[in-house]
């Protein structure tokens, strides 16, 4: 798939308007800061990577993206409506009564979702299970499945148990995504609860571990290529990632973990992200 | 007449490969019991469609739910405690809300699993997985009624528990009947009372039935193979043919066969007691019958309910 820079980035600032939209001003609260770090990833694996058709979200060609950090989909839910998954007149309506955008990911509400995810640590099983599928199906050559997973959430047991599992059925169609953005809902994750040293840990459970910044576009597309050419075993793509970035004021704020904006923060945020959209 | 005894386990594994034979979509995941559960059978018969995924029950069911929204109808098996109990925020989150195809096998469960301990035995399973909405829960009666679940849960579009015995029981079910989703299974006419029971119970209750046919009380024995969709309709309308109803269950009282048959028959006048395990853990024994007893879910226990309430 052939796309430049220029159009993941300016989907990547897209990403990120319609996060702010889809929250909404004072009043609302929503996961601002953990769907903002992994914007550009996000971006970047629906423009430049995932096979899909937003005409057929079921399609079995297609390549899955998994938010293991489901509080986080409203990342996804903006680059799909952005694809045409489902109109963007739905983006407002997030977590109104008889929306398809429910809280956390709904499988039977929206489409181009994959899973039920929210309750931490599972996501990366599940994304084991679809990798294994793929292989029964004889397609694990030609399709791949992604999982985003959190900092915060590496401290959930099962995370480790799915790690060993990768590796002991040696899944190589299966591509974690750490965004690293060093926050939990409480504070520092290292503060809070410290699960460093990531690469060590992933390396040692028998993965292909990269590190990149995940808000680098060049090194995010290099890391998701060289993920393709590992074999025979998995691979973790750990990417440093800023909390609320792209919002000048949420910016490693970890009130924006699930925060509200004032009236004034959400229109700064819009007038800010508008001003970038029309550098494209 | 001599009853036949078989293996409720046996019969779960052979049904498995029997499936895996006729549906090329059907696979199985396992945590390291299945020698126990039997699920070792399939792994014999269909080595690329077996997954032992080690002593980590939450990943399998995980695992289990990403292979069912892929077009696989994934059969996962290990000890009720710890299916039910483990997993059980798995079993919630993405396979029920999702909706997809994930069967669930509690294996040894009750106090079938008696030389194990509190631990080892699951007496809240059906009360844990009947709590979740989309899911369908079988408890069958013997290893014939074993492969009838077994296949009715392929069938269904979603999740199922089926509870599993460990022990050698009798057969009770004649193969060329239908199973029935969500329907009650009279084994034995009577017009004095009826006696509702799942698992191990169905046949204490066939021979509380006996006994108390010898006192002059003719007892209906009607066995309860799926525990939910409850048939909350069927045993109201039980209640206009008898003069009392007894459930009994190796289930605690909370949430299991006398939980929903008391709604079933909150507006009816016919009086209901039941026999189950108190709100209480298990414990080591040297047979499940010693546990039984102690506990108070045995034939005798049944019959005196019965004659209390007649």
């Amino acid at each position: 798939m052939k796309v430049s820079q220029r159009e993941i980035e300016k989907m990547a600032a897209q990403i990120r308007r319609d996060i702010v939209l889809m929250i909404g001003g004072e009043g609302h609260v929503g996961h601002l800061g953990g769907s903002c770090s992994c914007a550009d990833i996000v971006a970047t694996l629906y423009t430049a990577k995932m096979k899909g058709n937003p005409a057929d979200p079921k399609w079995p060609g297609r390549d899955k993206l998994l938010m293991s950090k489901g509080h986080a989909c409203i990342a996804q839910y903006a680059a799909l409506a952005e694809l045409g998954y489902f109109s963007k007149e739905h983006l407002v309506t997030l977590k109104s009564f008889g929306s398809m955008l429910q809280g956390h990911p709904d499988i039977n509400k929206t489409p181009g979702i994959e899973a039920n995810t929210g309750s931490l640590g599972q996501g990366l099983s599940i994304a084991n299970g679809m990798a294994l599928a793929m292989r029964l199906d004889g397609r694990a050559e030609t399709n791949k499945v992604y999982c985003i997973m959190g900092d915060g959430e590496m401290a959930e047991g099962q995370i480790w148990e799915a790690a060993m599992a990768a590796k002991n059925f040696k899944i190589d169609n299966i591509v974690g995504i750490l965004d690293l953005n060093g926050l939990q809902a409480t504070g520092p994750v290292e503060d809070r609860f410290d699960t460093n040293p990531m690469p060590e840990k992933w390396a040692s459970f028998g993965w292909h571990v990269i590190e990149i910044d995940g808000h680098d576009i060049p090194q995010i597309l290099a890391a998701l290529d060289e993920a393709d050419t590992v074999k025979g075993q998995p691979t973790i793509i750990i990417a440093h990632t800023v909390k609320g970035k792209g919002i000048s004021f949420a910016e490693n704020v970890v009130g924006f973990h699930n925060g509200a904006m004032t009236h004034e923060q959400y229109e700064t945020a819009l007038r800010e992200l508008d001003e970038r959209l029309a550098q494209f | 007449m001599m009853k036949k005894y078989s293996n409720q386990r046996r019969a779960y594994g052979e049904e498995l490969v029997a499936l895996g034979r006729e549906n090329p979509n059907v696979v199985a995941l396992e945590a390291d019991l299945g020698k126990s559960t039997m699920s070792c059978l399939f792994q014999e018969a269909f080595p690329d469609r077996y997954f032992e995924m080690g002593i980590a029950e939450q990943d399998m069911l995980s695992t289990a739910a990403g292979l069912a929204v892929s077009g696989k109808i994934a059969f996962c098996s290990t000890f009720a405690v710890f299916a039910s109990g483990r997993a059980y925020d798995q079993m919630r989150q993405t396979i029920s809300i999702g909706r997809l195809n994930v069967k669930l096998c509690g294996s040894s469960s009750g106090l079938s699993d008696f030389g194990d301990g509190s631990t080892h035995q699951a007496v809240e399973d059906v009360a844990l997985m009947s709590a979740i909405p989309n899911m369908t829960v079988f408890t069958p009666c013997d290893p014939v009624e074993v492969r009838q679940a077994v296949r009715a849960a392929a069938a269904i579009q979603g999740p199922v528990y089926i509870r599993v015995v460990r022990n050698d029981v009798p057969e009770l079910i004649d193969p060329s009947s239908k199973f029935e989703v969500g329907k009650l299974r009279t084994l034995r006419e009577g017009t004095d009372v009826a006696i509702l029971a799942h698992g191990v119970m169905v046949d204490e209750a066939l021979e509380a039935a006996e006994t108390l046919q010898k006192a002059g009380i003719s007892a209906k024995v009607v066995n309860v193979a799926t525990m939910k969709p409850f048939p909350y309709d069927e045993v109201k309308a039980l209640a206009g043919q008898v003069k009392a109803i007894v459930t009994a269950e190796d289930h605690t009282f909370i949430g299991g066969l006398a939980s929903a048959a008391a709604l079933a028959l909150r507006q009816s006048a016919t009086p209901m007691d039941y026999v189950a395990i108190p709100d209480s853990f298990g414990q080591s024994a040297q047979s499940s019958e010693e546990l039984m007893k102690f506990y108070g879910v045995t034939r005798d226990d049944i019959v005196k309910k019965v004659q209390a309430l007649l």
